[in-house]
């Protein structure tokens, strides 16, 4: 930033009107969320809309304040982040083991293929009453429908990465004489980093919904199980806190993997 | 070149075919194929394009097995070890530093010594790379990123190298420079090689010897000693001979 002292005055202006232009996008972000707040507040403050029907801002402040007083808000907040956490995890690392096996065994991959693609379009939430059945009521089966609706995307996501390695790459290294193992670590995995983050960005999307529609099939606490019972006894303060808090939650996950990717790429280059 | 030993074929190709399997059908690529590159010798295989000049040079890494013929290296080492592959692009691992792209072979053939490291960066320091060995691929020139690719090949100290058109990505002005580089530092290494290229004036510039491919399949039609000696690539393109030896190059690519 200090650099500006030693450059040109037209440079300087340049440098200058880039700031300026970072600065207002910056203000009518933020701008733009008060307004929608304070529109929301005065609809409701005055009654133009009922409140009960659409809640209000400061209705949501209370709530999330209540909840928070008799603790049972953490309790919520921490039992669906254990199970997105989990969830995400696992579909990341056996996602990206699986795509590995398929890169490795061209059989394997055409076998499993139309399996993959069939999956893939099968839309996880008919599964629900097979994973009640199986998994009871508790968090493993909100963590196995998290898993599902995750590990599809990670397994075709890293498998495209892999496959779209360079092949004169792969020929330069087999002109070395490396093995097929050698292949993999030292050319195909680093290579594939770019799309291992592009990956992690997708599932922290793919985890929240599967925790979310889990919840609502089969739970006794988090934050899909407020929605849901918020709705069922019409408390759309309650439903409102519950998806603001969500918001919050997936937007801090999607930052800490954009992080990740700062630190790795900044040591990697690639 | 006086010093070469023309009793010793280092690589010979002997009656070689090839051919290519797919689902449409099959294709001759080679048929009868039959030279031989003698230790110090530069060659340069030209031929119309598509005629599979880089099988040529698959064939001999043992990338590609003839389908007929036979195919003899005669040296010390074994495998992948005889040859060093150099490809268009310098194809540097971006996430990986000069130097340690130039380790790249000796991890890959399990000679990462500190002897071998040290001989390598040794040549990297000896050819103006020394400076650039923490850089990144992507902060060097592109002459400069194919001359690391070179010093990378001559890592593991091969003894034939195998060139795939490595100037042809590069712009004119940096080709032709590149081009004195890597003839000077083949010829100062005293390696063998084998340079195919659809490039006429190249082939002029750089090899003792031309060999003529026929198109596809492709044989070996005709095999000319250009008699420069060591006269460095841009001085030939000088040389009157130069010119009347292109004539007759165009002449038999065009038959």
């Amino acid at each position: 930033m200090k650099k500006t002292l030693n450059c040109s005055a037209e440079h300087a202006l340049y440098l200058k009107k880039v700031r300026r232009g970072k600065i207002i996008v910056q203000a009518a972000r933020f701008g733009l969320l008060l307004a929608v707040l304070g529109i929301w507040e005065l609809i409701a403050g005055l009654r133009i809309v009922d409140p009960f029907i659409i809640s209000s801002p400061s209705r949501i402040a209370i709530m999330i304040a209540d909840l928070a007083r008799d603790g049972s808000l953490f309790y919520h907040i921490g039992t669906t982040l254990w199970e997105t956490l989990v969830g995400f995890a696992i579909a990341v690392s056996l996602g990206t083991f699986i795509a590995l096996a398929l890169w490795w065994s061209e059989t394997a991959r055409k076998v499993l293929e139309p399996y993959i693609v069939v999956l893939n379009s099968l839309p996880k939430i008919a599964l629900g009453p097979v994973i009640i059945v199986w998994f009871g009521t508790g968090s493993s089966a909100i963590v196995f429908m998290t898993v599902l609706v995750g590990i599809i995307v990670a397994i075709m996501n890293m498998l495209g990465g892999f496959l779209a390695t360079d092949k004169n790459k792969i020929l330069l290294l087999r002109s070395m004489g490396a093995t097929k193992r050698q292949i993999l670590f030292k050319l195909v995995i680093p290579s594939a980093l770019p799309q291992f983050i592009g990956m992690l960005k997708i599932c922290v999307g793919m985890a929240w919904i599967g925790s979310i529609m889990g919840e609502y099939i089969v739970s006794k606490a988090g934050l899909g199980y407020l929605i849901v019972y918020g709705g069922q006894v019409f408390k759309l303060d309650l439903v409102m806190a519950a998806t603001a808090i969500l918001c919050v939650l997936a937007a801090g996950m999607y930052a800490l993997v954009a992080l990740a990717e700062k630190i790795l790429v900044k040591n990697d280059r690639s | 070149m006086n010093e070469r030993n023309t009793a010793r074929p280092i690589l010979s190709f002997e009656g070689v075919s090839l051919t290519y399997h797919t689902n449409t059908g099959e294709t001759l690529a080679a048929k009868d194929m039959s030279f031989c590159v003698y230790e110090g010798e530069f060659i340069a295989v030209i031929g119309p394009s598509g005629c599979g000049k880089t099988t040529v040079l698959s064939l001999a890494a043992g990338l590609l097995k003839p389908s007929a013929g036979k195919i003899r290296v005669r040296g010390e080492k074994k495998g992948a070890e005889v040859f060093g592959y150099m490809l268009q692009r310098d194809e540097l691992f971006p996430w990986r530093t000069v130097e340690a792209n130039i380790f790249l072979p000796l991890e890959i053939q399990k000679k990462n010594t500190p002897e071998n490291r040290n001989r390598a960066l040794s040549l990297a320091e000896k050819y103006g790379l020394g400076g650039f060995l923490k850089h990144y691929p992507d902060q060097l020139s592109g002459g400069m990123r194919q001359r690391a690719a070179l010093i990378r090949t001559l890592a593991i100290q091969p003894e034939i190298l195998l060139l795939d058109e490595p100037f042809s990505a590069l712009d004119y002005q940096t080709r032709l420079s590149v081009c004195d580089d890597v003839y000077n530092i083949i010829r100062s290494e005293k390696k063998t090689a084998l340079l195919v290229t659809h490039d006429i004036s190249e082939a002029i510039s750089v090899a003792d010897r031309v060999l003529v491919l026929s198109a596809r399949p492709a044989c070996v039609v005709a095999s000319h000693e250009l008699e420069f000696g060591s006269t460095e690539p841009l001085k030939r393109r000088e040389s009157p001979r130069f010119s009347s030896w292109f004539e007759i190059l165009w002449k038999e690519l065009n038959i």
